[in-house]
């Protein structure tokens, strides 16, 4: 969406909602009135679309961003929520897929689209949470009404099931790079917790922002899909934005401070995005999604003695600073480190350069029946080809790491993510149905 | 059940309640001479006058007929208005209501029973003139309250089949007839409990008691009975007792069920409560929790909303096609994965709850959803 399309669209909605907030916005900004300013030049997430995401060079821009809420553009060469500024919350979604007809899923995907536009401008979706028919549930469940579109993304991906043999007529699409993942050492990975035939991220500044969008698009699809699992993420692990402290995992300590940044294009390019050569023309632009839910046990965690903790990671937990560093972002000497530390064994150096774009996030889903904290991370890994990606990593890692005594994958999925929306007439997967 | 619940159905007994308060200041009063007289007989119910204005009327009813006869005033989809039961030969009856400008048919029942003998009669004049509804939406409250007079007529002797196992101390015959009984109660559920008083004492289940309230006293109804012979495994004389309650109990529904405040919306509504009760009692399994018989219920609550659907449908369907087409599309969805819980289909013997599995219950989740969710645009579909 361009600055002067959400511009446009505001006074349009003012009007189906006519509940007069946008007459107060002006002392509290709605996520209506939100719009208003990105017409007016508050170029946030048009420039994140266009990837060079100079907007967020600055650490005061990032605050006023998310103070204001602000709307990232959903239209664009790449779907938003991968490469963009890493949002505070996540509420992600797997679904089946129940009909058997081409038509309908792609209608469904139409409606996403259409429903994905709107709340990811902090509208709400149909006609709208209230002022219908008294004798009809509204369109919107109006939860997020006045509230601001908190940088909401919403972004979508295929499962392998997708495109199983006599399905959809998709099983020539299917991408190489598309692999059914092996079941690593140590994997104990719960069904109920894994695959999907769909699914959709939806990250926001706000939680309830997030998972405002989840509901509406299993609303909408009921009947076409059936939520299969879903996952809140709290506390994003990772960041995309180098100049911003790595935030820390449950574990207290900063992971993955040599993520891809969202503002390195050259490397987006080379490890995330899908290029014109590799084999899947409809996913040009796009991208593979690997999900595993990583349960922690936390309470053995928290009895393991400082220095075990900190060799375990190959950083010092205060600063982050690699073995025998002084500051977080130094430059890590892999050999000072124990063998089996987690950040050696995780470095692109280990790997053959291979490396991934993580945008993971913590959980606690309550208690576990046996009075421990079901808590830990849940990670989500993009990249250009999961076999050159996420594979030779986690195979180095579920063999050797120390960590390992520390977690457990419980959940699995992957997913082929699809190029970005390009415009008002486009919708998610467009050129893979065509 | 629920039974602190304001169901839709009784929602809209309150509405109706109201705007027949809110519309009284602007009526005459009905003075002596301007009474309507009807003479019942044996045969005959004459009206004085098939035309009077709206407002506050008086009728004023004489029996010259040999039997005891009632005296009703409906509304064209047969609710009913006003009525007066209990008026004995030669004696005289007066009944006064609030009456909105319309047509009305006056019945009289001689010996109260039958569809008795009709007179069309018409309240003229505006002032609080109910909104006119259209033929189409009459015809389908009209047969929807026949619908639900039907199975509470239906279930009173397979309930009392049932009672009859438990007063003979008969375990297993009454294991037989348990779920069976309770089907056209499941069916017409959000009309059956809009009788507040009744639902509790024949539909509760153990955890449905309130504070202060007496498991061996308060606790009655099929789910007590459920527990004796499932749990149990006996019945004593409190349980013999307590099915002499529930055909009382159930007698006192099947009097006041053709009653209940019906309307399109409601009938609409009510076929999305219907798949609500399956989402969040018999798919969990709780509403059935000792016999198991959950996939009865089930069965039966997609029944009565597809009841209730199909007498909807010709209104539905100009209003908007495409809705019509997902329902019918997920309501044959929903059957076809019932049936696959029953080797039978011309019977209610279904698969017991207790050996459905994580997975298939899901399943039965996902249809649920994928029918109630549409279901729910209905009621839109029909006010349009």
């Amino acid at each position: 969406m361009t600055e002067s399309d959400s511009a446009a669209q505001q006074p349009e909605q003012s009007q189906q909602n006519g509940d007069g907030t946008a007459a107060t916005s002006a002392a509290a900004p709605s996520r209506r009135a939100v719009l208003g300013w990105g017409g007016a030049g508050f170029a946030l997430g048009a420039a994140a679309a266009g990837g060079a995401m100079t907007a967020f060079g600055g650490g005061p821009d990032m605050v006023s961003a998310a103070a204001a809420g602000a709307s990232v553009p959903f239209h664009g060469e790449h779907q938003a929520g991968i490469a963009s500024a890493v949002q505070d919350r996540l509420h992600f979604a797997a679904f089946d897929v129940k009909t058997k007809d081409r038509e309908e899923l792609i209608k469904l995907l139409k409606e996403w689209t259409v429903a994905a536009r709107l709340m990811t401008a902090g509208l709400p979706v149909g006609e709208g949470g209230f002022g219908g028919l008294p004798e009809a549930p509204p369109d919107d469940t109006g939860e997020a009404l006045g509230l601001k579109a908190s940088r909401l993304t919403l972004t979508i991906g295929f499962g392998p099931g997708l495109f199983a043999k006599d399905r959809f007529g998709l099983e020539g699409k299917r991408p190489e790079a598309l692999v059914d993942l092996e079941l690593f050492p140590g994997d104990n990975l719960d069904p109920a917790r894994s695959g999907g035939d769909l699914c959709v991220q939806a990250c926001a500044d706000d939680p309830q922002v997030a998972v405002h969008a989840i509901r509406q698009l299993a609303r909408i699809g009921f009947g076409r899909t059936a939520m299969r699992w879903s996952q809140l993420g709290f506390g994003k692990t990772s960041s995309t934005t180098p100049d911003e402290q790595t935030p820390r995992n449950m574990m207290g300590f900063k992971d993955g401070t040599r993520n891809i940044s969202g503002t390195d294009k050259a490397a987006l390019d080379k490890h995330v995005w899908v290029g014109a050569g590799d084999g899947s023309d409809w996913l040009t632009g796009g991208s593979y999604l690997v999900a595993r839910r990583i349960r922690m046990n936390i309470e053995t965690w928290d009895r393991t003695p400082l220095q075990e903790q900190e060799d375990i990671f190959g950083r010092d937990k205060g600063e982050g600073a690699p073995v025998g560093k002084s500051k977080e972002r130094d430059e890590p000497f892999l050999k000072a480190m124990k063998p089996e530390a987690h950040v050696r064994l995780a470095h692109p150096d280990t790997n053959n350069g291979a490396t991934i774009l993580r945008r993971g996030y913590s959980f606690t889903d309550g208690t576990d029946g046996l009075g421990r904290l079901d808590a830990g991370l849940f990670f989500l890994a993009y990249q250009r080809d999961i076999r050159k990606g996420f594979i030779p990593i986690q195979r180095n890692l579920a063999k050797s790491d120390v960590l390992n005594e520390y977690i457990q994958h419980v959940g699995s999925a992957v997913f082929a993510v699809p190029p970005g929306v390009r415009d008002k007439d486009d919708w998610w997967g467009r050129t893979l149905f065509a | 059940m629920r039974p602190a619940r304001l169901t839709v159905i009784a929602a809209a007994s309150v509405a109706a309640a109201l705007t027949a308060v809110t519309g009284c200041s602007q009526k005459s009063d009905a003075g002596g001479s301007d009474a309507i007289k009807v003479a019942a007989s044996d045969s005959a119910c004459e009206v004085s006058k098939t035309e009077f204005p709206s407002g506050k009327v008086q009728i004023d009813v004489e029996n010259k007929g040999s039997k005891v006869t009632e005296v009703y005033v409906l509304f064209p989809d047969a609710r009913i208005v006003t009525e007066r039961e209990n008026i004995g030969p030669g004696t005289k009856a007066s009944i006064t209501a609030e009456i909105k400008a319309g047509d009305y048919e006056i019945v009289c029942k001689p010996g109260m029973k039958g569809d008795g003998i009709k007179q069309k009669v018409k309240a003229t004049g505006k002032g609080g003139a109910e909104e006119k509804r259209s033929p189409e939406a009459d015809a389908a409250v009209a047969a929807y309250r026949a619908y639900v007079v039907q199975q509470a007529e239906e279930t009173l002797p397979k309930a009392t089949a049932f009672a009859a196992a438990v007063k003979a101390g008969d375990v297993e015959g009454a294991k037989k007839l348990y779920a069976g009984s309770r089907i056209g109660w499941e069916r017409t559920e959000p009309v059956a409990e809009s009788f507040g008083d009744i639902d509790p004492k024949v539909d509760v289940r153990e955890d449905g008691l309130e504070a202060g309230q007496d498991l061996e006293k308060d606790w009655t109804g099929w789910h007590r009975l459920e527990k004796a012979l499932w749990v149990d495994n006996k019945i004593g004389d409190r349980e013999k007792q307590l099915a002499d309650t529930l055909i009382a109990d159930l007698t006192d529904w099947q009097k006041k069920v053709g009653q209940a405040e019906i309307t399109p919306t409601s009938i609409a509504n009510g076929a999305k409560e219907l798949l609500d009760e399956v989402a969040t009692g018999k798919v969990t399994g709780e509403e059935e929790r000792y016999s198991h018989t959950d996939l009865v219920d089930f069965k039966a609550n997609v029944e009565g909303a597809q009841k209730a659907y199909e007498l909807l449908k010709p209104i539905a369907a100009k209003n908007d096609p495409e809705l019509v087409k997902q329902l019918d599309t997920q309501f044959a969805a929903l059957n076809t994965l019932l049936d696959k819980y029953r080797a039978d289909q011309t019977t209610y013997e279904f698969t017991s709850y207790d050996k459905v599995g994580e997975p298939e219950r899901k399943e039965l989740s996902d249809g649920v959803n994928a029918l109630a969710e549409p279901l729910s645009k209905l009621a839109a579909a029909v006010t349009k």
